[in-house]
């Protein structure tokens, strides 16, 4: 007869079976037989938060920084509300997380017993699937379905809550089925005639666009070097969303820069205009779209993703391509080496009137801001940050709000999974725990959290977490005392009514990292803001770098909600000529 | 929204809404139904009416039917969502119009007054299969089995031979002919 083994020992052995190195957890009453077996399996390491939701956003950046799953124990009640947040973040964001929460004893279920929630109730809106245990022959396999249905089709975050009662109780361990049944729901659904069609397309047009998102990181890197073969064989222009920023080298001319409300003229004008667009990995998003209606009016639009309701949700396209992006990307570049084997070549001529066009709109400088001597402009120091560290292989985390966007419209990646932002959530104080769970999984390089002073207070107890593992995450803050996103739309759009977006009473933030025993530098003007970056990455501990920038300054260009991409907002100066007056106004 | 400052994009278009009868195939385990109805309530899809039972015992397959009303842009959405939940195996959706499929519904209805009424009300409802289910002397319940408009008239019609209350299930749905739904 095989062995027995308690639940507790069981959520371990699923875990060594699906070759876990790192969970991120809390302990709680309800997770204690859990916890107690721990010490037994040494493959496994535990990072102790300091908050429920920090060990969420932690497991969040493991997995994007990483492409394995990210493995959150938490304890019932308020241990599994905290993380709610998170799982919510990874669900919009299309991330690889196994939450496993501690439930109250099964006979005290329904009983309002002390820190008993709905847990399963909760978090069923905000994962792919959840899961309660109330059979201890169920919970190997449960388990291992988790990891499987986190991991499989488009990613995402699940749940499996285990009542304190089935971690004591005894039975045989079941080692995960190799074969993979996925009761329908693979992804790979195209044929080759689509993969004809596109192509044809590709042929015909002499305004094309492509237009990638995060489902090529997702994919794994094999897609990000297939997509660059891709993008040189057509010798289009390429522009990305937020989460795909890396996929695709943000130094090359083929790339526009990013997208959407805040991104580079030439890109969404590019959109605008283009006849044929190649969704690769996006959702057409709000954020990106702006105005559905009057949104690239004139092309035909492609869109490959493995989520198949992501097809026709906003936007109706004319070809469906429905399979992991690797997948369809390889059969795309097969076909065309076969069919048009001098593609480039006799595509030059065609989108060379395209090209100028671009060109055009490129040397507007939309990304263009005003310097200063005097005070450190936000975009400034990211420029400087990038100059400092683009040879060091740094992996970039961010909060949520100006920051984040002059982030992405400066920094530029070249690798994918080194850039970890939350961007369909928009959760402010993602970025500190984010760049622990990557320090984790990396635990040589460097990690940089670009953050926002308001952001950053949301989860600064991370730091601590940072500290007790030795790891050297330096935190960027870009501090303008306000928040800063709040700030720009009551200045544009509220009267400059700045109704509570000032913080009027922020902490040191040097005495503040030094209370947490690790490093402060602070920066004031531009002269001396090289040297401090370099001390800062010369530091090898974790860092709180307060960087104290212009006050008041707005992250363009900006398309305004409710209008289309051939209506953006630039800098400062042309703000005067388009203001966003009458009608335009109330659409925002 | 002429006055609204909002971070979003607000539409004005009108379309047009038809009436679609979404049937789901799902493994009958705990949350199910919560599962299927809350991916409804959670993205704001109608539901006009609901109907659910276990249907296979040994494979515990449960068979939801759900009549919606939406775009047909968000009658697709319903459809591709709910195939994406694990324990969904298969989901059909028939137009309202569909000729080749059958839609029905249940109400019992409780009748107290005279004989003379009693009466009318069960020749009333001579046209929808009725079954008398139970008879005193001065109460009927009468069953019937129609359309949901069908239903909707009887309850009103039924109202003067003293109808006093009305129990009624969601509409269940089924091909015509040989051919089952795969």
């Amino acid at each position: 007869m095989s062995k027995l083994y308690s639940g507790a020992e069981i959520v371990f052995k699923c875990m060594e079976d699906q070759n876990v190195d790192h969970i991120f957890g809390y302990p709680g009453g309800a997770v204690l037989p859990i916890y107690d077996e721990l010490q037994n399996f040494k493959s496994i390491k535990h990072v102790l938060v300091r908050h429920e939701q920090g060990a969420g956003h932690a497991a969040e950046g493991y997995a994007r920084s990483s492409g394995k799953p990210g493995v959150i124990l938490v304890t019932s009640g308020p241990g599994a509300t905290n993380v709610v947040t998170a799982l919510t973040d990874a669900y919009m964001d299309s991330i690889p997380l196994v939450c496993i929460s501690g439930q109250v004893p099964t006979h005290l279920i329904g009983t309002d017993a002390f820190q008993e929630c709905d847990t399963t109730g909760i978090t069923r809106p905000c994962t792919k699937h959840n899961w309660l245990v109330k059979d201890i022959n169920d919970l190997a396999s449960t388990i291992h379905k988790a990891f499987e249905v986190a991991t499989t089709g488009r990613p995402g975050p699940v749940l499996v809550d285990i009542p304190k009662d089935i971690q004591f109780q005894k039975t045989k361990y079941k080692k995960p089925k190799k074969e993979k049944k996925l009761n329908g729901k693979s992804h790979n659904h195209f044929n080759q005639n689509s993969i004809d069609e596109l192509i044809e397309l590709m042929s015909k047009s002499s305004k094309p666009i492509f237009y990638t998102g995060g489902g090529v990181i997702n994919s794994g890197p094999r897609a990000s070097e297939l997509l660059r073969e891709l993008v040189y064989a057509t010798g289009f222009p390429i522009t990305s969303t937020l989460q795909g920023l890396g996929s695709f080298p943000g130094d090359d001319n083929q790339f526009l820069g990013m997208l959407g409300m805040h991104g580079t003229y030439e890109a969404n004008n590019a959109m605008h205009d283009c006849d044929l667009m190649i969704n690769i990995g996006a959702r057409f998003d709000d954020r990106i779209t702006g105005k559905i209606d009057e949104f690239s009016p004139k092309s035909k639009k492609v869109h490959i993703d493995i989520d198949p309701s992501s097809i026709n949700k906003n936007v109706k396209v004319d070809l469906a391509i429905v399979g992991d992006v690797k997948t369809v990307l390889s059969s795309t570049l097969k076909s065309l080496k076969q069919k048009k084997s001098k593609f480039l070549k006799s595509n030059k001529q065609k989108t060379s009137n395209w090209w100028e066009k671009i060109q055009r709109w490129r040397s507007v400088r939309s990304l263009d801001y005003i310097g200063s001597e005097e005070t450190i402009k936000p975009q400034h120091a990211i420029e400087r940050l990038y100059e400092l560290t683009k040879d060091k292989d740094a992996y970039i985390t961010t909060e949520v709000g100006q920051h984040q966007m002059w982030a992405a419209q400066h920094y530029k990646f070249n690798k994918p999974n080194r850039w970890m932002t939350s961007g369909g959530l928009g959760t402010m104080g993602y970025g500190l725990p984010a760049a622990v769970g990557v320090q984790v999984a990396h635990p040589k390089k460097l990690v940089i959290d670009i953050a926002g002073e308001a952001s950053v207070l949301m989860t600064i107890q991370e730091m601590s977490t940072a500290v007790q593992y030795n790891l050297p995450i330096k935190i960027f803050i870009l501090n303008n005392q306000y928040m800063g996103m709040v700030r720009q739309w009551q200045e544009l759009l509220h009267d400059k009514n700045y109704s509570e977006s000032y913080t009027a009473a922020l902490p040191d933030f040097v005495k503040l990292a030094e209370a947490y025993n690790c490093v402060g530098i602070r920066a004031k003007t531009p002269e001396e803001l090289d040297d401090k970056i370099i001390e800062m990455l010369n530091t090898d501990r974790p860092v709180i770098f307060d960087c104290m920038v212009d006050k008041v300054e707005n992250c363009f260009p900006m398309i305004p909600s409710g209008k289309p991409h051939n209506q953006m907002i630039l800098g400062p100066k042309d703000q005067e000529s388009k203001k966003i007056t009458g009608k335009g106004k109330s659409l925002v | 929204m002429p006055n609204s400052k909002s971070a979003y994009s607000f539409s004005n278009k009108k379309e047009k809404f038809d009436t679609h009868i979404i049937v789901v195939w799902v493994d009958n385990e705990a949350g199910v139904l919560a599962r299927v109805v809350g991916l409804f309530s959670g993205r704001g899809y109608n539901i006009e009416s609901l109907a659910v039972a276990q249907v296979d015992e040994k494979l515990k397959i449960s068979r939801i039917t759900i009549v919606t009303t939406g775009t047909p842009q968000v009658v697709n959405q319903i459809k591709l969502q709910l195939r994406k939940l694990v324990p969904v195996h298969k989901v059909a959706d028939f137009k309202r119009e569909d000729k080749a499929v059958i839609f029905k519904e249940m109400a019992l209805f409780k009748i107290v007054g005279s004989n003379n009424k009693l009466e009318g009300a069960l020749k009333a409802c001579k046209k929808y299969n009725p079954v008398l289910l139970d008879k005193t002397k001065k109460s009927n319940v009468i069953q019937i089995t129609a359309l949901r408009r069908e239903i909707d008239k009887m309850s009103k019609d039924l109202k003067k031979f003293g109808l006093v209350s009305v129990s009624r299930t969601g509409a269940v749905a089924m091909t015509r002919g040989a051919d089952i739904f795969k």
